[in-house]
């Protein structure tokens, strides 16, 4: 009752607050990962709209942390992945609606569009619409380490000593499906999932010897591909096509049980102060020509129609050479994740860890 | 005059008693009122010690509290170890401009972030690192050698950031100790290891004491360190504090083991205390 009453008192007062100033300037901050909002799309913003833009850059974990912190304030617009939306929702009710009248839906890919307001629906209230999306495979250095082809391979003794993968949920994830197993189809019930989760922490308690060190940070593991440190690992398709340039041995590798799909969004924070300027972030970062240089700073393909065509041809190769046809169809989408099964994954990957 | 006094009193003590009401008393009620919260459902709590019992059940937690206070200790009686003949010399031999040279070096480490005071060690020890390359240069080593992520990178990286705040109190007390004394002792027949142990280390006990308990507290807090140079193997109690906060938004479960964190590492240092036969008033006045 009382958040119900407080979220009238917001709507009511962000309606005030736009009917007295139509055209006013805010001030959005905007709570996003690297390389999403680039100072030249930042600029032409603010020219043709006189907001102004406050990036704060993040990652999933701690975006959450950061509004579950405030309830939801301190932000007006983030970029959390899709599956991570629904759980936290509802958990700890950090988001506020959409309002898909204020969205120009022309601008969106329709079936990824669907797809994601699907995926954040709770309660009849869709919470996000896609932005970026990208996927998590392997980063091979092709040169030596040419017999990996999924995520098992990792721990083959030809790469000994010289892999790394994050302590993640995607990590679980990907041995999951490269065992042979489909987590996704567990998410609902908890004995099932639990009984993947304990196959994947064996295999990766054994496969333990031959990681050089559990990356955190994407520079990281930039880091330790550049000096040849580590030649496979599990990573982002953008640190594959990063690491691309300067070393054309390595790329990204989509596994042969398929690449891990995810789709960052946008969501409106339950404080949020500055809807009028999300909103219209929103719709201008939509627009094929300035989702096209979005991808040429994020170096992820958006969800923005037609902004392929804009994109240099470079990366197109790239993505291409990483995703034929089969890879793309074989690719899986991460579905909401309930609430609650992170702890279920975290004692299993503070075990791995913990292992000798 | 009385009241005036009052209001100075007063005046003066604020700063300290806001810095102690709303950084810390505040903060920590906070965070047991967390700990005591447990899940059952979407949105639903319940008061309970489930938490508490979720840590002493879970072998997994004590183990690495565990490992985190061996190693803390450990690198404590290391950087003791190193930290005292230093001290020595800065306070009782050298003399002069070399004296403050000497502390000055101490602390020019620490005019620089941690952060980067780690990295540096990551530069001279990984794999295509400074040292491999000059063993690789020498003919001592045939390939790359790999010294990162091990607990020795992590003790290194420990005892490395801890040793000023050991040096200091070491130079204060030993500076206190009157060179009269010393000579007095080999003037009675004393030999220099029976000095040592008669005269100085127990005058130099209080900083010994206070120099440990700061080392082990930061030790046992650090969490930069072990991530950074321990890698795969470096499970660390302030890791898991962190992995619960964040990763896992398990605010109440974190909550728990901060408690647990503040409660043991109290009572390590009570321990120690009362084993070696010192006062916490002794050391610190």
């Amino acid at each position: 009752m009382k958040t119900s009453a407080f979220t009238l008192k917001l709507t009511a007062s962000a309606l005030a607050l736009g009917l007295a100033a139509p055209a006013s300037a805010d001030t959005l901050r905007l709570l996003t990962w690297g390389g999403y909002a680039p100072e030249n799309v930042i600029e032409m913003f603010e020219a043709e709209t006189g907001h102004t833009v406050e990036v704060t850059t993040s990652n999933n974990e701690e975006m959450i942390a950061k509004l579950r912190a405030t309830g939801g304030g301190g932000f007006d617009l983030a970029q959390p992945s899709q599956d991570r939306i629904a759980g936290p929702q509802e958990e700890f009710g950090i988001y506020k609606p959409m309002d898909l009248s204020k969205i120009d839906a022309a601008l969106f890919i329709p079936s990824m569009l669907e797809a994601t307001k699907a995926n954040t629906t709770v309660g009849g209230d869709v919470y996000g619409v896609p932005h970026v999306w990208g996927t998590d495979g392997l980063v091979l250095n092709t040169a030596q380490a040419a017999d990996v082809k999924d995520y098992t391979d990792l721990c083959s003794d030809a790469v000994a000593g010289k892999v790394s993968y994050r302590m993640r949920r995607p990590t679980l994830i990907g041995f999951a499906f490269s065992m042979g197993m489909d987590p996704f189809a567990a998410y609902a019930d908890e004995a099932a999932y639990t009984e993947i989760l304990s196959k994947v922490e064996e295999a990766l308690i054994a496969c333990k010897p031959n990681v050089k060190t559990y990356w955190s940070g994407g520079d990281e593991l930039m880091g330790l591909v550049r000096s040849g440190e580590v030649v496979a690992a599990m990573a982002w398709d953008t640190g594959g096509w990063k690491l691309n340039e300067d070393n054309p041995d390595v790329t990204f590798v989509a596994p042969t049980s398929g690449a891990l799909g995810w789709i960052d969004t946008f969501v409106i924070p339950a404080k949020g102060q500055a809807d009028d300027a999300a909103y219209a972030w929103i719709n201008f970062v939509m627009k094929p020509e300035i989702a096209a240089m979005i991808t040429e700073s994020a170096g992820n393909f958006t969800a923005s129609k037609g902004a392929d065509e804009f994109v240099s041809d470079a990366l197109k190769a790239k993505y291409q050479a990483s995703f034929p046809q089969e890879a793309v169809d074989n690719i899986k989408w991460y579905p909401p994740v309930p609430a609650g099964l992170e702890a279920l994954e975290g004692a299993v990957l503070d075990r791995v860890q913990a292992a000798r | 005059m009385r009241a005036g006094q009052k209001l100075g009193l007063i005046l003066l003590l604020t700063p300290l008693l806001l810095w102690l009401s709303l950084l810390i008393i505040i903060p920590h009620i906070d965070l047991f009122l967390l700990s005591l919260r447990e899940r059952v459902g979407v949105r639903q709590y319940e008061t309970g010690l489930a938490n508490y019992t979720t840590i002493l059940t879970e072998p997994l937690y004590m183990v690495t509290f565990a490992r985190t206070a061996m190693m803390s200790i450990l690198a404590t009686v290391l950087t003791l170890l190193i930290a005292f003949p230093v001290s020595y010399y800065i306070a009782k031999m050298a003399r002069g401009r070399a004296r403050s040279v000497l502390f000055l070096m101490c602390l020019v480490p620490f005019w620089v972030s941690e952060l980067v005071r780690t990295f540096g060690w990551m530069i001279l020890l990984r794999e295509s690192g400074v040292i491999s390359g000059l063993l690789q240069w020498a003919g001592l080593a045939a390939g790359p050698v790999e010294m990162l992520y091990n607990d020795a990178a992590m003790m290194v990286g420990l005892v490395y950031t801890s040793m000023l705040f050991m040096v200091v109190p070491l130079v204060t007390t030993l500076d206190s100790l009157d060179d009269a004394v010393i000579e007095a002792g080999y003037d009675l027949g004393g030999s220099g290891p029976s000095i040592l142990r008669e005269i100085v280390i127990p005058h130099a006990m209080p900083g010994i004491v206070s120099g440990s308990i700061v080392v082990f507290m930061l030790s046992l807090g650090n969490y930069l360190t072990p991530t950074m140079l321990g890698g795969k193997d470096s499970l660390w109690f302030t890791q898991m504090i962190y992995s619960q906060f964040i990763v896992r938004f398990n605010w109440e479960l974190g909550a728990a083991f901060g408690f647990m964190l503040l409660i043991l590492s109290s009572l390590i240092v009570w321990a120690v205390l009362r084993l070696t036969g010192q006062t916490l008033e002794k050391t610190m006045g």
